[in-house]
């Protein structure tokens, strides 16, 4: 690119980045590396190879309904933050009205507070109208987290599209609905289909707020919060783990 | 209308949760029960508790080391990326840069206990030279690690975009004038990319500001960090209005370092 190149310097400057990937992703490799190791406390020189661990996931129930929980959660707030990130994205891409700004700042906020916040000021607002300690709870919080994500990817989408082709369909006497049916959606196709995948992976990841909310119906993530916690085998009186949220009015 | 889903979710699940929070912390809490109120006993008693202030500076501290950390890390990686490395190799970078936002940090968390503890994979390594065993874990260069883990991708593919809106012609025209390999990267790149880089650190603040996982399975959460003390107060019964004014000034002190940071960010040039 620039004329004075020096080996060196751009030596130094890939190992820095190899660097970078392995501080980053040393631990997903050993994770997996872990859960195929005998040990409990993996260490060097490491155990014997082993399904053990799976074997004792595969059996736990625990485990098997906190998968549930997450896909159902992960589900359910995939289609709600699409449609409500759709609405936004088309909202932004298509309208200019007084208070724009607040209303993109409400749409596009919530990742910024952080998780504890949102799962302190959720358990509470939530629990006042009892809809705490349920998995409705964890959808709606997810659907608030995650719509922004839904928001973004579909706006970008947009922005790729010609403005012309909207203005053409009306011409062509297609009304907002038929123009948003048979022009838009079709052209955004592979975003919302971006934004469905996007949203189910971040609720499925999500664990604070959903700790905070969930009550007795833990998700996977959840769940492993409690084994974090408690660092004992899966499975093992998980009820004395659960934050308030469970107590809660 | 298409906009209204949005704005009614978010008014009712994010604004008013979030305000029902300030109208929480003046409630008092009467037989194990929270009763709505105009009560300042909750601030007065957390703001002028030591232990918060000392938790307060904590976090502030770790956050700020964070942010710096990682930017510092960061910006080489993310100049090597932008800059040095040809298109193909650029777009599988940031590719792989992604991966880690699809998997579970809390995983990653517990992966890395494994590698801080005392008989854990790194002072086993360390072992080998004769080295002897370096307390990692349960300290806050533990906690430091885990945040700086947390933020490392997210900043080097912000700082990355950031650094590939530069003008090449700027930097060109830096090197014919005789403008230093170093002083080109301090003098012209870094102020035109200014603006990404300051929201990088911001979002690393905020990410390490309000995170409880590391401090607490790697920095072992004594002393503890405000968002230790949220989940402990909500944790320990039915004194949320507390938990309800520290987060409050959590968030008050987010805002602060968000504007200014913004407002340095965009600052004119020069003076």
């Amino acid at each position: 690119m620039t004329g004075n190149r020096n080996i060196v310097i751009e030596a130094l400057l890939r190992l820095h980045v190899l660097a970078c990937l392995i501080f980053i992703f040393a631990p997903i490799l050993g994770s997996f590396v872990f859960s195929l190791n005998s040990d409990r406390f993996p260490s060097l020189p490491l155990g014997h190879f082993s399904l053990e661990w799976y074997r004792l996931i595969w059996e736990d129930p625990f485990v098997w309904s906190g998968f549930f929980n997450t896909v159902i959660v992960g589900l359910c707030v995939a289609v709600i933050a699409t449609l409500l990130g759709f609405g936004g994205a088309y909202t932004d891409y298509r309208y200019k009205f007084v208070g724009k700004n607040v209303y993109l700042a409400l749409a596009l906020l919530p990742p910024t507070i952080p998780v504890v916040i949102m799962g302190l000021a959720m358990l509470a607002f939530l629990s006042r109208i009892n809809l705490s300690g349920s998995t409705i709870s964890v959808i709606i919080a997810h659907g608030v987290m995650c719509s922004p994500f839904a928001m973004a990817i579909i706006r970008l989408r947009l922005s790729q599209m010609d403005p012309d082709l909207e203005a053409a369909s009306w011409n062509l006497g297609g009304n907002e609905w038929a123009t948003l049916r048979h022009v838009i959606v079709p052209f955004a196709r592979p975003a919302i289909f971006a934004a469905l995948f996007i949203t189910m992976a971040v609720s499925f990841d999500e664990f604070a707020v959903a700790w905070f909310v969930s009550g007795l119906n833990e998700t996977l993530p959840v769940k492993i919060l409690g084994f974090l916690q408690g660092q004992v085998s899966p499975g093992s009186t998980p009820s004395a783990r659960l934050p308030s949220s469970a107590r809660s009015r | 209308m298409l906009s209204l889903p949005l704005l009614i979710w978010q008014l009712a699940f994010f604004l008013f949760p979030l305000l029902f929070l300030v109208a929480l912390s003046f409630w008092t809490v009467r037989n194990f029960q929270m009763q709505p109120d105009l009560d300042f006993g909750n601030w007065e008693r957390i703001l002028t508790r030591r232990a918060f202030w000392d938790a307060y500076l904590l976090t502030a501290l770790l956050a700020t080391a964070s942010a710096v950390l990682t930017s510092l890390i960061a910006f080489p990686a993310a100049y090597a990326i932008s800059f040095k490395v040809s298109d193909r190799v650029k777009q599988w970078l940031i590719f792989v840069l992604i991966i880690p936002f699809f998997t579970s940090y809390l995983v990653r968390v517990y992966s890395l206990q494994v590698f801080l503890s005392d008989a854990g994979i790194i002072n086993a390594f360390l072992g080998f030279f004769g080295l002897g065993p370096i307390l990692m874990l349960n300290t806050l260069f533990g906690t430091l690690v885990g945040l700086v883990t947390l933020c490392l991708p997210l900043v080097v593919l912000l700082q990355t975009f950031s650094l590939n809106f530069v003008d090449r012609d700027l930097v060109e025209a830096a090197h014919n004038l005789r403008c230093g390999r170093l002083r080109t990267v301090l003098m012209v790149i870094v102020p035109s990319a200014r603006v990404g880089l300051v929201i990088a650190a911001l979002f690393a603040f905020i990410l390490s500001f309000g995170d409880f996982v590391s401090p607490l399975y790697l920095g072992g959460g004594n002393p503890p960090t405000l968002s230790i003390m949220i989940t402990d107060i909500t944790k320990s019964g039915q004194q949320w209005p507390r938990a309800a004014v520290v987060a409050l000034m959590m968030i008050t002190t987010l805002l602060t370092v968000a504007f200014l940071a913004i407002q340095f960010a965009y600052k004119e040039r020069g003076k």
